[in-house]
């Protein structure tokens, strides 16, 4: 089964890409070609077309997203601290916060969201398709992605990478400490090749203990087979949370891949790509400014022109968006800032227990950073 | 006078049987010991009991949380099965994210449905005719309305957040109800002398049966969005239930076939001779018969459909099975070392009940049906 899907996959990125490609392909094909099947071929050229035609006559999602009411948001099944049901069964998360700040800023109302749990087969084609309108889902930023498949990432939600788990006990500051450490990994994965580098990098000895399957790769770490325990370190954390004492496992600082997780939209809107991005962006200049959803109405009397212009009491930034002029504070109102959100849901306070890191604005050390707002 | 005689007046109670031949342990003796090589069975058979009931009971009951337990003693060393866990998640299970205060719809809607099948299921019940109207087609439509919302101020459910045992339960009773007389008119189009509808229905069965149902669901979630317009969705829970229903149809056509093969000649021929037309020689005398042949296989299907639900996962809808594994990854504050294992358990639990309720009435069916031969 995961075979069929693997290759199903790949079909679907070919499939997927820009269909105008597949369109002028079959035109051409009408001057060489010229018996029966060619009528077939027309007609499914035209078909092809007048569903372009449609798209060029709907591309303003704006438009459709207020003519329904709600943004249609694609989350994953259930990764806890991202996008997961919780105890109400309501979807919370990272990603989902980010879903209700883009429909407080438009609807002003943050539960103006409908939820479409994919796969990660068919999250791309789910949003290139149309059936979402801006797709949140633990995806990782890459090239190919952002240049074949249709589709525009908006920013980075979250800084993902590699890291290491060790005990506690076992007095390990470093990843460049584990020279020859027995390693738990899980075969045949991205985990695996960016380890293997690493330490090849490091001139480290590379000891690993092999599974094919995660939790079996948890359960060998637990039962003391190995040493070390590695893979994208929001994945540790919330496998450490799993543990019967996490506070005697620790999370080395180095990180050794890149996973930039963030939201993306369909290609070729600019309009709604900008109030994609910039509500990301809003929510990290609140943060800045220490506007939170406690203090955003005090805040509106500020004497701080970033802050005024973020609010919405100074300038015209609504309405290029198409939006009122008041989004962003909407949005630090009905959602918070990055940094509250953060804090709910992957935050150190949380079961999943991920320190800021990467993930914290410039000003702190991290890499999150937001275009001024003017 | 003393009453001497060789004749005796009074019959002898009957000695019990020898112990050999009767009691535990002649039976023992025939059963299980009657052969060295039984024996050696037997004795290894209760071995690999003992080894195997004490720590299943252990798991299930002897150190289980119960229902009202922490998720403390959950993670205690030694516990087993966290029912805890299931309770308190019991509403994800069955409603997915059907907001909390709006349960009651899916509620009366379970409720109807046990009050319209059940005497649909009873042979003596009266009324059967009114029932079935009510059951196909006044309950389907009501329940729609009442589930997804937006009529007489009910608030509208978009089927995104139906989930759970809801959801294994629509598409499963829809899917048989639907699928069942898709599946009659194409095993009757299959045999039929009209060469367009012969050819529509070979080539629809063949296609269908061709193709796994993860491969019809993959299609209809990934590839149908990309020949539309865009902009025009068709809604998941629809694509999937079109999906389940088609390809159960297409076996059903096969086993329904199965039954119309075992009909001799014969009866088509004294139908016909009644002056009856196709369909009343179908519904009349050919059907009735042929369906008896082959409830075995019919109910067959319909299991395989209420388990192939599970693959509803593949559009990204929670039926019970997907709703059990996202609580399973995401409920952090119910992690413990048997949570996983116990969530499964529950969702093995309910899948089997339903089928073995559908196994047993099938059963009940066939000796009721039985009636020209015993076999």
């Amino acid at each position: 089964m995961l075979t069929s899907i693997q290759t199903a996959r790949q079909r679907v990125v070919v499939l997927s890409g820009p269909r105008e490609t597949l369109v002028g392909s079959e035109t051409q094909g009408q001057k060489t070609k010229g018996k029966k099947m060619q009528k077939a071929l027309v007609s499914i050229a035209i078909a092809a077309s007048l569903g372009l035609g449609a798209t060029a006559a709907n591309a303003a999602i704006l438009d459709d997203v207020k003519a329904k009411g709600y943004v249609q948001c694609g989350v994953t099944g259930g990764v806890p601290g991202f996008s997961a049901p919780d105890s109400n069964n309501v979807w919370t998360g990272i990603e989902v916060d980010y879903c209700r700040a883009l429909a407080a800023a438009i609807f002003k109302d943050a539960d103006a969201v409908r939820y479409t749990s994919l796969t990660s087969q068919e999250r791309f084609t789910a949003l290139s398709a149309g059936e979402i309108d801006v797709l949140s889902r633990t995806t990782t930023w890459t090239m190919s992605r952002d240049t074949q498949l249709g589709i525009s990432f908006v920013g980075t939600m979250f800084y993902d990478g590699q890291g290491f788990m060790v005990r506690k006990e076992d007095g390990i500051e470093s990843a460049l400490d584990l020279s020859g450490a027995a390693i738990c990994i899980e075969s045949g994965t991205t985990t695996e090749l960016n380890a293997a580098d690493y330490f090849a990098a490091n001139g480290m000895e590379f000891n690993t203990v092999v599974f094919v399957d995660q939790d079996e790769v948890v359960k060998a770490y637990e039962d003391g087979r190995c040493d070390v325990y590695t893979t994208d370190s929001s994945a540790l954390a919330a496998e450490r949370s799993k543990f019967a004492n996490p506070d005697d496992h620790i999370i080395l600082p180095e990180i050794i891949s890149k996973e930039p997780l963030g939201p993306s939209v369909r290609a070729g809107d600019t309009a709604w790509f900008n109030i994609a991005r910039w509500t990301y962006f809003a929510l990290l200049e609140a943060e800045e400014l220490g506007v939170s959803s406690a203090n955003v109405d005090e805040m509106l009397g500020s004497d701080n022109p970033a802050i005024k212009r973020l609010l919405g009491v100074e300038g015209e930034f609504g309405a290029p968006l198409g939006l009122e002029n008041d989004w962003a504070y909407q949005i630090v109102k009905l959602v918070g800032n990055y940094a509250e959100s953060y804090e709910k849901n992957v935050g150190p306070a949380t079961p999943i227990g991920l320190e800021r890191g990467l993930n914290a604005l410039w000003s702190d050390g991290g890499i999150q950073y937001a275009p001024p707002i003017r | 006078m003393t009453d001497i005689g060789y004749v005796r007046s009074d019959i002898v109670d009957a000695r019990p049987a020898p112990n050999r031949t009767s009691g535990p342990v002649a039976w023992m003796r025939t059963n299980l010991f009657s052969t060295p090589f039984d024996t050696v069975l037997t004795v290894l058979g209760i071995l690999f009991l003992l080894w195997v009931v004490p720590p299943l009971y252990g798991f299930f009951f002897g150190n289980a949380v119960g229902p009202n337990g922490t998720v403390e003693e959950c993670r205690m060393i030694n516990a087993g099965a966290c029912w805890a866990y299931i309770s308190s998640e019991m509403e994800f299970f069955i409603y997915g994210f059907y907001d909390i205060p709006e349960q009651w719809r899916p509620n009366i809607v379970f409720a109807l449905g046990a009050l319209l099948l059940t005497p649909l299921l009873i042979p003596r019940m009266p009324f059967k005719r009114t029932n079935i109207v009510l059951f196909l087609v006044i309950y389907p439509i009501l329940s729609y309305f009442l589930l997804a919302g937006g009529v007489f101020g009910l608030k509208v459910i978009p089927t995104e957040k139906w989930g759970g045992l809801l959801v294994t339960l629509i598409i499963s009773v829809i899917g048989i109800t639907l699928s069942f007389p898709l599946g009659i008119i194409l095993a009757l189009g299959r045999q039929s002398q009209m060469p367009i509808i012969k050819t529509v229905c070979v080539g629809f069965i063949e296609l269908i049966r061709a193709v796994p149902l993860i491969t019809i669901l993959f299609m209809a979630s990934i590839m149908l969005p990309l020949f539309m317009p865009q902009g025009t969705t068709v809604d998941k829970f629809l694509r999937a239930l079109v999906g389940v229903t088609l390809f159960t149809s297409a076996y059903m056509a096969e086993v329904v076939r199965g039954g119309l093969q075992a009909i001799p000649r014969g009866q088509y021929e004294a139908a016909e001779s009644l002056g009856m037309g196709y369909w009343q020689r179908m519904w009349f005398i050919i059907l009735p018969q042929a369906l008896k042949h082959v409830i075995p296989g019919i109910v067959n299907s319909f299991i395989a459909l209420f388990k192939d639900t599970s693959l509803v996962y593949i559009v990204g809808m929670k039926d019970l099975l997907e709703a059990v594994k996202t609580k399973n990854d995401s409920a952090l504050e119910w992690q413990s070392a048997n949570t996983a294992t116990t969530g499964y358990l529950f969702a093995a639990m309910v899948f089997w009940v339903f089928c073995f309720g559908m196994s047993r009435y099938s059963i009940y069916m066939e000796n009721r049906l039985n009636t020209g031969y015993k076999r």
